[in-house]
């Protein structure tokens, strides 16, 4: 003996984005969460060219914009700090690992060194004849490297300000660097001549170089630092460093030059922003795309903070946006307050049952939706006016259609339909002449739509508003008909396309000897 | 060699009474008695003797412990139901139609019988039953007491203290008086009110009050009382079936009614009023007989499709027995799983049942179509027209549409069997696949391979096919799931395509277009060549495999069966046959196709590279064969004859437009096993019980001692010899008779009895128990099916191997002699 089976309500796959853990995640990154309402857009003097987070709580950052650098604390919209002494513009202000110096480039070629608490410079390093774009700390705190548009990559010691090496190996500007977590001696250069170059201080000359193909506008390493990943054109590149620079995957996902990129704390995830204002995030397992946010110009910078609290942005036009995770404390209270009704819903369901114990068995109870327990008793109409109701009608059409189908399928639908009042009458048709359209419903409603034409014909012309809804459907249906006819011609051109396009396969077949039928015939490839 | 498989069962005669408790249902099958254990499911015995249906059951009111049976074939049996034995024959020389026995008539029967010199009129006589020595006796003193009553068993029906009978035909009843010899006659009016059709369906009569209950055809029930006045009788009515009223019954005090009909709705009905009724709603398929045992405490009904429920006292459903379950149209073929090797066909409405051959029973019922299934005339059912299984079996493929003609409403779904659960789950759900009903289905069978290769094939009267892949979803993070989507659709003149087949290698895809097979590369989607032979429409195609995979075979509707060799692309051979199935074997490279001329099927076997058959097999049946379908063994057979060699590795099943399974079988008549060792296999069938299996331990100990003393034989045939002891030991205690009538028997069983059979005769008798455990249940299947039907095998009676029983025996130790030590040379 079978249960009632309750009417099967057919599920269509949602169209458009789908929802997976990263979109809640990354949807969690809400503007200007921290204070009032207010988006947190900062507007510098120029365009944004880096972004810096401290590696030490409270993770302020240092914006290089123009010719000034500005410390950001997290919920801030104005400055804590401003470090103005450049003649022309700064680049590339750069926080060294304890957070407590901070190193920025310029355009006349010095590297000056600021103390986080100070407002003029430690040291200045002079050096570069050409701006200086590329400015980072090694990890053993005490040296530096920088990069310059003379086509040189130097590394300069602290405590005496002087030049160590320079490299001379770029043919071309060198404008993003980057320096290994492992190792104190390993750092990389990226520049315009499409080439990454690794260099180990020890040695005299890179020990790597990397065919990007495009000019690089930056470049990362993973903190393991295998695995390095570049930037330029419309491409990001993973390479693998231990496998000798071996290109592991390539991204085009950009339509624009990638400008900049980040990787999350755990290292799961990397973002790039490109000049074709989007920022997008990747699986660092699968390297395919599980977000992306959009911004309103191009993006020039972009920095993640390191507890991933904060999403900062700097863009072409010198505005900051500032994303601010949503805190998941919520969640927490939530569970606290259901825990003890799960108790007591776990309560003796552990028990077992010993040998001498007589088990009585429950039935289990059933849920049944209402429609559902008033088809299992045969009671169309009232099945119909249930799922007519506006929570179900308006948000899920489609239970409304299958219990329509179900009732057609047992002959009971003009039965449900006939003898309603004229506010039920608009009801229907109100439904009827916004969903007939919809390609999943067609085939249900335009039965549902023919049954009340003939069943409520007699009285067309006696209320207005019912009258109303059918010249709706009207009309309906025939925006649907022009619509569909003009697909058919647009299928027609498209057929006619794609013929010219599909290779005559010019390839000889046998003659059939017994039976000479031979033709090929056009196929097309359905998607 | 042909033996019918499918079980037809015609009547259901009511569950007998042992002590307080049902345990036995008995159960008219065919030409069989079956008696089936109520609490484990199992057939218990078969009963055969009649020549013809059996029309009727009846417990012997006098002895419980036995059954009066009557058949077409004229003759009345009286069994003893317990050891199934028949214990007289009354012949009686014209048709039974139905039989009733009384309590109060000690020496008669009552039986309907055809009127002579006129059709259709049938009259109820009573039966004596002469009392004689010998087992077959003739019982030709009737007495007619009703003229003109209807023939069905449901018809008559004799009322409280046998003291009247209540016959009903179209809108007349007639109540005869015995004391009185008085005869009453009421009808009702023919004038069809509000559409309804009043006239009697079934009727019965009231335990224990003077009341009748009488069933229509318009779904009402009326319940006569004051019937002994011509004038002043009255009755009042019941409503609540829709449609006709298939039976009633009353329980043992009377107190409750049950009906039942199209609805697949037992209904209870208490103390005779409407307001007061209880349901038992979705049995599954229309009631067609409904019985109460003896005791009252169970009761089952009997449905269409070939199945008995036994529902509890107070309306629970308890168990169900079913073999093979008749669908109204086996639209999906038949179809073999290859995991389980069971045969998979349509089921209830919108399910698929996997019916296993080698222990006759349902494995189980997948629901495909999901929906609630209402039992209403006119109403547009969906239901399963296409299956198609994967070669591992992980994929299962179901194609369900609504019977209109015009707009099938199309659903393909695709099964996952899920390891965990060990059913299929639904994987992808694809409405209206194709834009007009789907004509065939097939998927890759590349089971080496994996999944990546795997693709489904379907063909449509909407002039596509349609090739359908697996992607696997996209994101990333979340579990790996697949899901089924269209890769190509192809298309030849805008001709219907209405066949596809894979080449073995999966290579290849042939499609019909109406006169045409296409061949199309799997790989690339392109045309490669077409064959036809006109005129006529291809009908079925397949690939040839193994050796000749280079073949394609092709059936037209216009009666020819045409080889092609895909090597040069010409036609190989062709022949003028109007072959209705054309089956191959996937074990081997032998092709079945089944002819239909004038009315007889015929057989042929045929391997692809040859143009004569290696087997044909005229007047295969009667009816029209619509499937068939090879199942692979479990272990290659042992075939002597080079002629059924084909049968080596696969057995061949055929279903008939009269929804019979058929098989083909190698075992000669000699070889079925005998009534005594069948007896044996049943008592093994019996629950075990603590006592037996205590003795079992003790025998199994004994028997080990005898066998060291060298003496088997005297306690082996003592232990052969008392069915009686063991009877003894399998019954429960509270259904025994009491102990001091049962000891006599157990002692005279215990003793030794003097004569003493020839050593040879015994040792055989070893062999044969021997072989029989051998033997595993595939065997006792096919004898099994084969006691089902015994015309076909006088049919094909000349077919039959002629090997002696001792020539098989010589056959068969011959085989078991160990000849490892040829393979040192």
């Amino acid at each position: 003996m079978a249960a009632y089976k309750p009417v099967v309500v057919q599920a269509c796959p949602k169209l458009g984005e789908k929802i997976t853990q990263d979109t809640l995640y990354w949807r969690g990154y809400k503007e200007g969460e921290g204070g009032p309402a207010t988006p947190v857009q900062i507007k510098e003097f120029g365009a944004v060219n880096k972004i810096d987070f401290s590696p030490v709580p409270p993770y302020n950052y240092a914006v290089t914009a123009s010719s000034r650098i500005h410390i950001y604390g997290r919920y801030s919209q104005e400055p804590i700090k401003t470090f103005s002494r450049f003649r022309e513009a700064a680049y590339c202000a750069t926080y060294r690992e304890d957070g407590r110096l901070l190193a920025a480039g310029s355009e006349d070629g010095s590297i000056c060194l600021f103390d986080i608490g100070g407002k003029a410079p430690l040291r200045q390093f002079e050096g570069h004849t050409k701006p200086v774009h590329l400015v980072g700390f090694l990890s053993d705190k005490y040296r530096i490297f920088s990069g310059g548009d003379d086509y040189s990559s130097n590394l300069w010691d602290i405590p005496s300000a002087t030049e160590i090496i320079s490299y001379g190996e770029h043919t071309d500007y060198v404008r993003c660097g980057c320096a290994s977590k492992v190792n104190a001696d390993v750092f990389l250069t990226g520049s315009y001549d499409h080439t990454v170059k690794l260099f180990d201080a020890r040695t005299k000359s890179s020990v790597m170089t990397i065919e990007h193909g495009h000019p690089v506008e930056s470049v990362l390493l993973f903190p393991s630092g295998g695995l390095l990943v570049s930037a330029g054109g419309r491409y990001v590149k993973v390479w693998d460093v231990l496998k000798g620079g071996q290109l592991l995957v390539s991204l085009k996902n950009h339509h624009k030059t990638v400008t900049c990129l980040c990787l999350n704390s755990s290292g799961q995830r990397l973002l790039s922003g490109s000049l074709d204002r989007h920022v997008k995030i990747y699986s660092t397992t699968s390297y395919k795309v599980v977000h992306s946010f959009n911004y309103a110009t191009s993006i020039l910078s972009l920095a993640l903070s390191p507890e991933d609290e904060t999403l900062v942005v700097g863009m072409t036009n010198g505005v900051l946006n500032v994303k601010h995770r949503k805190p998941e404390e919520k969640n927490e209270n939530f569970q606290k307050k259901r825990q003890p009704a799960y108790r007591t819903y776990v309560k003796g369901r552990t028990y077992m049952p010993k040998q001498e114990d007589f088990c009585v068995s429950k039935p289990v109870k059933r849920v049944l939706r209402k429609y559902d327990k008033l088809l299992r008793s045969f009671q169309s109409s009232k099945a119909l006016d249930a799922v007519l109701e506006p929570p179900i009608m308006l948000h899920t059409p489609e239970v409304t259609v299958a219990v329509m189908q179900e009732l057609h399928r047992r002959g009971t639908l003009r039965s449900a339909l006939a003898g309603r009042d004229e506010k039920q009458v608009n009801l229907l048709l109100t439904f009827v002449a916004r969903r007939v359209i919809e390609p999943r419903f067609t085939p249900v409603l335009v039965t549902v739509a023919d049954m009340i034409t003939d069943i409520y014909q007699p009285v067309v012309g006696q209320s207005a508003i019912v009258d109303k809804q059918f010249l709706k459907l009207q009309e309906a249906i025939g925006k649907e008909i022009n619509y569909q006819e003009e697909l058919l011609e647009v299928l027609g051109m498209m057929d006619t396309l794609f013929a010219t396009f599909t290779k005559k396969t010019d390839k000889c077949l046998e003659e059939n000897k017994s039976n000479g039928v031979t033709e090929i015939v056009g196929t097309n490839r359905n998607y | 060699m042909v033996s019918a498989g499918a079980l037809r069962v015609v009547r259901c005669g009511g569950s007998a009474l042992c002590g307080a408790r049902a345990v036995y249902l008995l159960c008219a099958s065919g030409d069989f008695v079956k008696v089936y254990s109520v609490s484990t499911e199992e057939t218990l015995r078969l009963m055969g003797g009649h020549a013809d249906l059996v029309t009727g059951i009846r417990l012997n009111p006098q002895n419980h412990m036995q059954l009066y049976s009557s058949s077409l074939d004229g003759t009345i049996k009286l069994w003893d139901f317990m050891d199934g034995i028949p214990i007289k024959t009354f012949t009686v020389g014209c048709r039974l139609l139905a039989l009733y026995t009384l309590a109060s008539a000690e020496d008669s029967v009552f039986a309907v019988i055809p009127k002579k010199g006129e059709r259709d009129t049938f009259q109820l006589v009573s039966v004596k039953l002469t009392k004689g020595a010998g087992q077959d006796l003739e019982a030709k003193e009737l007495s007619v007491i009703l003229d003109g009553v209807g023939a069905s068993m449901k018809h008559i029906a004799f009322g409280r203290e046998d003291a009247y009978v209540v016959s009903v035909k179209d809108v007349n009843l007639q109540v005869y008086f015995f004391k009185r010899k008085l005869l009453n006659r009421f009808s009702l009016s023919t004038v069809k009110t509000k559409g309804g059709d009043n006239r009697f369906s079934c009727v019965v009569c009231h335990p224990t009050e003077d009341c009748i209950a009488t069933g229509h055809a318009d779904g009402k029930i009326r319940l006569w009382r004051n019937f002994h006045h011509r004038k002043e009788y009255t009755y009042s009515t019941l409503h609540w079936h829709h449609d006709i009223v298939m039976d009633l019954t009353f329980s043992i005090e009377g107190t409750r009614l049950l009906s039942g009909g199209v609805e697949a709705v037992l209904v209870q009905w208490h103390n005779e009023s409407s307001c007061q009724k209880d349901f038992l709603p979705r049995l599954g398929s229309p009631i067609e007989y409904i019985s109460m045992s003896s005791d009252g405490a169970l009761c089952c009904t009997l449905h269409a499709d070939n199945r008995i429920t036994i529902i509890n006292s107070n309306l629970r459903f308890s168990r169900s027995i079913q073999g093979l379950i008749k669908s109204r149209d086996v639209k999906t073929g038949l179809v073999v799983d290859p995991r389980t090797k069971a045969l998979v066909l349509n089921g209830e409405p919108g399910h698929l049942q996997f019916y296993s051959l080698q222990t006759d029973q349902q494995l189980f019922s997948l629901d495909i179509v999901q929906r609630q299934y209402i039992h209403q005339a006119g109403l547009r059912q969906s239901d399963l027209v296409k299956v198609a299984f994967s070669a591992q079996g992980t994929w299962l493929a179901t194609v369900e549409e609504s019977e209109e003609v015009t707009d099938p409403e199309l659903q393909l779904k695709l099964w996952f069997f899920s390891e965990e659960t060990q059913s299929f789950k639904l994987n992808t759900r694809i409405n209206t696949p194709h834009d007009n009903h789907i004509t065939d289905m097939c998927f890759r069978d590349m089971g080496e391979l994996g999944d990546d290769s795997l693709i489904l094939v379907t063909t449509g009267r909407d002039c596509v096919f349609k090739v359908w892949v697996m992607v696997e979803d996209t994101d990333p993070e979340a579990q790996p799931s697949v899901s089924w989507t269209c890769d190509f659709v192809g298309s030849y003149h805008n001709y219907q395509a209405t066949n596809c087949c894979f080449s073995e290698d999966g290579s290849l895809l042939a499609v019909s277009f109406e006169e045409t097979v296409t061949v199309w590369d799997s790989l690339t989607w392109d045309l490669k060549c077409t064959f036809c032979h006109p005129p006529g429409n291809i009908r079925n195609i397949c690939f040839g495999r193994l050796t000749c995979s280079k073949y394609l075979i092709g059936a037209t509707d216009y009666g020819f069966l045409c080889c092609w060799n895909l090597l040069t692309c010409a036609l190989e051979w062709s022949a003028y046959l109007n072959i209705v199935v054309l089956q191959p074997d996937p074990l081997s490279e032998h092709i079945a196709a089944v002819s239909w001329l004038s009315k007889e099927s015929s057989l042929f076997v045929f391997k692809p590279n040859e143009p004569r058959p290696i087997y044909i097999q005229r007047n295969l049946c009667k009816e029209k064969i619509l499937l068939a379908a090879f199942v692979p063994r479990d272990e290659p057979e042992v075939i002597s004859s080079e002629k059924y060699l084909w049968l080596r590795k696969s057995q061949l099943f055929f279903l008939t437009d009269t929804q019979e399974l058929m098989t083909l079988s190698t075992k000669s008549l000699e070889e079925r096993l005998t009534p005594s060792s069948k007896q044996l296999a049943v008592e093994e069938s019996l629950p075990v019980t603590p006592l037996s299996l205590l003795l079992g331990k003790h025998r199994h100990q004994q028997a080990q001692e005898d066998i060291e003393l060298g003496k088997p034989v005297v306690h082996n045939k003592q232990e052969q010899a008392s069915p009686a002891v063991k009877e003894l030991l399998h019954t429960p205690a509270h259904v025994l008779p009491s102990a001091s009538f049962l000891c006599t028997i157990f002692i005279n069983s215990l003793l030794i009895s003097k004569e003493k059979k020839g050593a040879e005769e015994v040792a055989d008798e070893i062999e044969m128990e021997s072989e029989k455990a051998e033997d595993d249940s595939d065997e006792e299947y096919v004898t099994a099916m084969e006691q089902e039907d015994t015309s076909h095998m006088e049919l094909l009676g000349e077919m039959t191997c002629k090997l002696s029983k001792s020539q098989e025996k010589e056959l068969r130790k011959i085989r078991k002699t160990d000849y490892s030590w040829i393979s040192a040379f």
